[in-house]
């Protein structure tokens, strides 16, 4: 299973942070300390796995964000790369050309997004359209059935 | 008062802030505005507030006063409220935190809420972060949820049910009925995620993974959907670069594996499918090889037949060759886990894999060098070792420590000759000398003296190593040990092996004080340059010139210097007679353990320890005292004295860490330190090469003799030729009793000739029993390396019948075959 996913950007600034094991807050904040440095101070042509204690780091670098999950060590980790990309490209679909700003300004959906693509560290759906016309409708629900509240 | 900041107005500005301090500022601000907001009890804007509250989070501010709030969005009957209030939840609640079980009625309801995506949320957030008691709570929720018809929830709770396992493993019995027909669902998502929920039971309980093989006979199952996958035609919902859902075919392959592991009938019926995947998945991208490695995977660990396994490692072979550094690196990774199981077939793939020693990623170098080691073998150790030490030359650091030990431990396996051994080391040491490990310097001295014929050469290129350097601490102590105890040969110039120097005693010991005072020499290499000054007291003629060097560290600040100085002192003036015989040639170590002799260096090495003091005579100097009385028998000083060892024999455990590196599958974190071997460690599985068989069958060329046999006491001598020095006899001595009375604190000792060298073990027990109802034995190790007709003298002490018993004798009648 997937324990962690973070979303950062070159500067180190935390955009996401889906945690799928009951860590102590403090403990987080070390965690994305060491994953920023580590995967920010990696060489630009280096393989995209790492080791940090028992787990197997992917990360990927998706224009100016870092997309970083921390994987039991049985996991596949080719896989963990096309489950990455996946959610860059419902991201992509739902925000058109996503970029990091959308991800600033809209984390929550962000989040939404995610919640219908992984659920305790593991795919639930595996196909995009699916995922896309869950959130589609869960966004209509919000705005039509009760009265709206704009953030 | 006024309506609180939108969201997106929030963080458009905070990002405006151009400090830390005023972002904190505004932060500030905005909480406080937040905190009374939530004081009146506002229901209107809760949302819009935690929301805000969420994004300060995010940036690494205090949030938990927000908590209550979020359960009061949960409550709440808006679906916003709900979406945001479970978000606020799953960020801030988890079950560290004392209020998180008041979401238990909330969720509860939720779950069965009559819209679906309200049901969706409950399932998520229980199925992300729910406590082992709510989910105990839950658990009949969910199982509920398990079968209802609905996919979008369906999957869900498959993924939820998973989370319960794992929480309360006590409670998957419940899931299983639920289970049954999951896998006949058509829905890709439900199907997904009840391959994970089998998958995680199987995992967890032997018991059903037995159930599953055997009374559902899932595996017949499982290969038809993966069949369909591959076989159907383009599907756009689940395509993937022209395959269809690889994250299915994944995890049917993972489970596969599981459920085949160890099992013939149902590995033999997966057969089939994964030589079709293996061969058929396109391999341009990278979701094709994800499939490929898993199909590797699998392939690795059921019971596959060869074919399918030559196909698999071959497949690795092909990913060795790939521009993709992702693919190198988890074809080096696989075949790490292979290499033990089908070394044949990893074989072939050697030089691809030598050639990622100078890959430029750092992982990948890693996972190479550790597959290097663990191709070596006696047939490609030249070239391997030539590339191996050439990486040694230019990596980095980090893994300096890893390699030099590898190639130790290598080259002690497969040296094809001592001199290339020696050499091998000699290279190690003058280039990453420095980063050898601690212990790796009593097993290099313990290769050394056994190495006999070859101390002249190696005491010069020792010497030679430290004119140039003498920075490097391992390099240094080898060399000073050495230099200690062959430096007569050293100065006599009788290297054969190459052009011997010319050096003089007064240029060793310039060479020796030099390490004394030298600011870069750490209290360790003191130690051993003081040490290695005074044997020179019995190899040289300028012993004055050594007692004054001893003298002056007699006020050493260096506790151990000093205490070393004022013994040596104490040998030079009162207990000079002993000199000779303490200082004497080291006799050969015995070689059980090659990475962990540090007993030995410290019973037999540092032997020169104490000169006794009066109240407790240490161990050594007693041998030596009754070897002196052996010494005269034998008619003065051709005798070497035999200096008891205590070392009970271990099983050889050579290369048991690189075992450690290579064993761990879970494939843990950065450069895995090599731990030290713990003694007890199980024999080495590649080899049998140093594994000394002492309480072994008499070899049956050799045939026993009988040495002693008086007042009853008889003593057999059995012979065995010990691997690999054919020069070293092993005698077991066999004591018995044919009285009816038991010998007790039996002592047996034995004297040789000077032209050999003798170690006695630790006897099995000092007590002969009556009546021959069982023996005593003790093993006797000789080196003969001129072999000379061994001859023998022993003297026996024990204590029959309440008085004490001494005797002397020779034994001449060895077998010509014992020492020819």
């Amino acid at each position: 299973m997937m324990h962690f996913l973070l979303l950062f950007s070159r500067q180190g600034k935390l955009r996401l942070q889906k945690w799928f094991t009951p860590i102590p807050e403090r403990e987080k904040k070390k965690i994305v300390r060491d994953m920023t440095t580590m995967v920010l101070g990696r060489k630009p042509r280096s393989c995209n796995f790492l080791h940090w204690k028992d787990l197997k780091i992917v990360y990927k670098k998706y224009a100016s964000l870092y997309f970083c999950c921390g994987l039991d060590a049985e996991e596949n980790e080719l896989l963990a790369l096309e489950v990455l990309h996946r959610y860059v490209e419902l991201l992509d679909k739902y925000f058109g050309n996503v970029c990091e700003l959308d991800i600033i300004f809209n984390f929550e959906k962000a989040y939404f997004i995610l919640d219908e693509f992984l659920l305790g560290g593991e795919v639930q759906e595996t196909s995009k359209q699916v995922v896309s016309r869950s959130i589609e409708a869960s966004d209509m629900l919000q705005e039509v059935s009760e009265r709206p509240c704009s953030r | 008062m006024p309506a609180p900041i939108r969201l997106r107005e929030l963080i458009r500005t905070i990002r405006t802030a151009r400090t830390q301090a005023e972002e904190r500022e505004m932060i500030q601000k905005e909480c406080a505005a937040i905190r009374s907001s939530f004081r009146e009890e506002d229901n209107t804007y809760r949302c819009r507030n935690v929301a805000k509250l969420l994004y300060m989070h995010m940036l690494g501010y205090p949030a938990h006063f927000g908590q209550l709030e979020c359960l009061k969005l949960i409550a709440s009957q808006k679906f916003t409220d709900k979406r945001i209030g479970y978000l606020g939840a799953m960020l801030l609640l988890d079950e560290r935190q004392d209020v998180h079980l008041l979401m238990t009625n909330c969720i509860k309801n939720d779950l069965n809420h009559s819209t679906q995506y309200v049901q969706g949320l409950a399932l998520c957030t229980l199925g992300c972060m729910g406590s082992s008691e709510m989910c105990r709570d839950l658990a009949g929720e969910v199982e509920k949820l398990l079968k209802t018809s609905n996919s979008y929830l369906r999957k869900k709770a498959a993924l939820c049910a998973v989370h319960v396992i794992r929480k309360v493993p006590e409670l998957m019995e419940m899931f299983l009925p639920a289970t049954k027909n999951l896998l006949s669902e058509k829905n890709h998502g439900v199907l997904h995620t009840s391959v994970v929920l089998l998958t995680e039971m199987c995992e967890r309980s032997p018991d059903m993974l037995l159930h599953f093989r055997k009374v559902w006979i899932l595996v017949p199952q499982l290969v038809r959907i993966l069949k369909n996958l591959i076989m159907s035609g383009y599907s756009p919902e689940h395509d993937v670069s022209g395959i269809s859902d690889p994250f299915l075919q994944v995890r049917i392959l993972r489970l596969l594996r599981i459920l085949g592991r160890s099992d013939d009938d149902s590995s033999e019926a997966m057969n089939d499918i994964l030589a079709q995947v293996a061969t058929n998945t396109e391999t341009s991208k990278n979701v094709g090889n994800a499939i490929l490695y898993e199909t590797v995977l699998t392939i690795m660990d059921i019971k596959s037949e060869s074919g399918l396994r030559v196909l698999a490692i071959n497949i690795l072979g092909r990913f060795l060759l790939n521009n993709d550094k992702n693919i190198r690196y988890v074809a080096l990774t696989s075949l790490l886990k292979t290499v033990q199981t089908d070394h044949n077939a990893v074989q072939r793939h050697r030089s691809t894999i030598v050639d990622c020693l100078k890959d430029l990623d750092v992982s990948i170098k890693r996972r190479a060098m550790e597959l290097s080691f663990a191709l070596v073998n006696g047939n490609n150790i030249r070239g391997m070792m030539k590339e191996l030490l050439y990486f040694l030359d230019s990596c980095d650091p980090e893994f300096k420590a890893d390699c030099a030990s590898g190639v130790f431990l290598a080259a002690e396996k497969y040296a094809p000759s001592k001199r290339w051994h020696i050499d091998t080391i000699m290279r190690v040491l003058t280039t990453a000398g420095s980063y050898v490990r601690d212990d790796s310097v009593p097993n290099l001295i313990q290769l050394i003296t056994n190495s006999v014929e070859m101390h002249a050469y190696t005491v010069q290129r020792l010497y030679k190593a430290l004119l140039d350097d003498i920075s490097q601490q391992p390099l240094v102590q080898v060399s000073s040990w050495c230099i200690g105890e062959y430096g007569d040969l050293l100065v006599s110039g009788q290297c054969e092996e190459e052009e011997p120097i010319q050096v003089t005693e007064d240029e060793v010991l310039d060479v020796l004080e030099g390490l004394l005072v030298s600011n870069l020499s750490t209290p360790v290499t003191r130690g051993y340059s003081l040490t290695a000054i005074m044997k020179l007291s019995t190899r040289f003629s300028s012993v004055n010139r050594i007692k004054k060097v001893v003298s002056i560290y007699g006020s050493s600040i260096d506790v151990e210097l000093q205490q070393r100085a004022v013994e040596y002192n104490a040998l030079f003036k009162k207990y000079d007679h002993m000199r000779p015989a303490l200082l004497e040639r080291m006799p050969i170590m015995e070689k059980t353990a090659s990475n962990g002799p540090t007993e030995i260096v410290q019973t037999n090495g540092e032997t020169e320890p104490s000169v006794p003091d009066t109240k407790h005579p240490p161990l050594v100097t007693q041998p030596a005292n009754q070897a002196n009385d052996l010494l005269d028998l034998l008619g003065g000083n051709d005798v070497v004295p035999v200096i008891q060892t205590t070392l009970p024999t271990k099983p050889a455990s050579a290369g048991g860490e690189l075992l450690d590196l290579l064993g761990d599958l879970s494939l843990s974190s950065g450069p895995a330190p090599a731990p030290s071997v713990p003694i007890s460690q199980p024999p080495f599985l590649l080899d049998g090469l140093s594994s000394q068989p002492l309480f072994n069958d008499i070899s049956a060329a050799i045939p026993p003799m009988t040495a002693y046999s008086k007042n009853g006491l008889k003593i057999e001598f059995t012979f065995e030729r010990a691997n690999p020095n054919p020069n070293i006899a092993v005698i077991t001595i066999h004591a018995t009793n044919t009285t009816e009375a038991d010998m007790t604190e039996f002592v047996f000792q034995a004297a040789v000739p000077k032209t050999f060298q003798l170690q006695l073990l630790s006897p099995s027990s000092n007590m002969v029993p009556a009546l021959n109802q069982g023996s005593v034995t003790q093993v006797i190790r000789v080196l003969n390396p001129q072999k000379q007709q061994l001859r023998m003298r022993v003297k026996l002490t024990y204590t029959h019948k309440g008085s004490p018993v001494q005797d002397l004798a020779e034994v001449n009648n060895f077998p010509p075959q014992s020492w020819q």
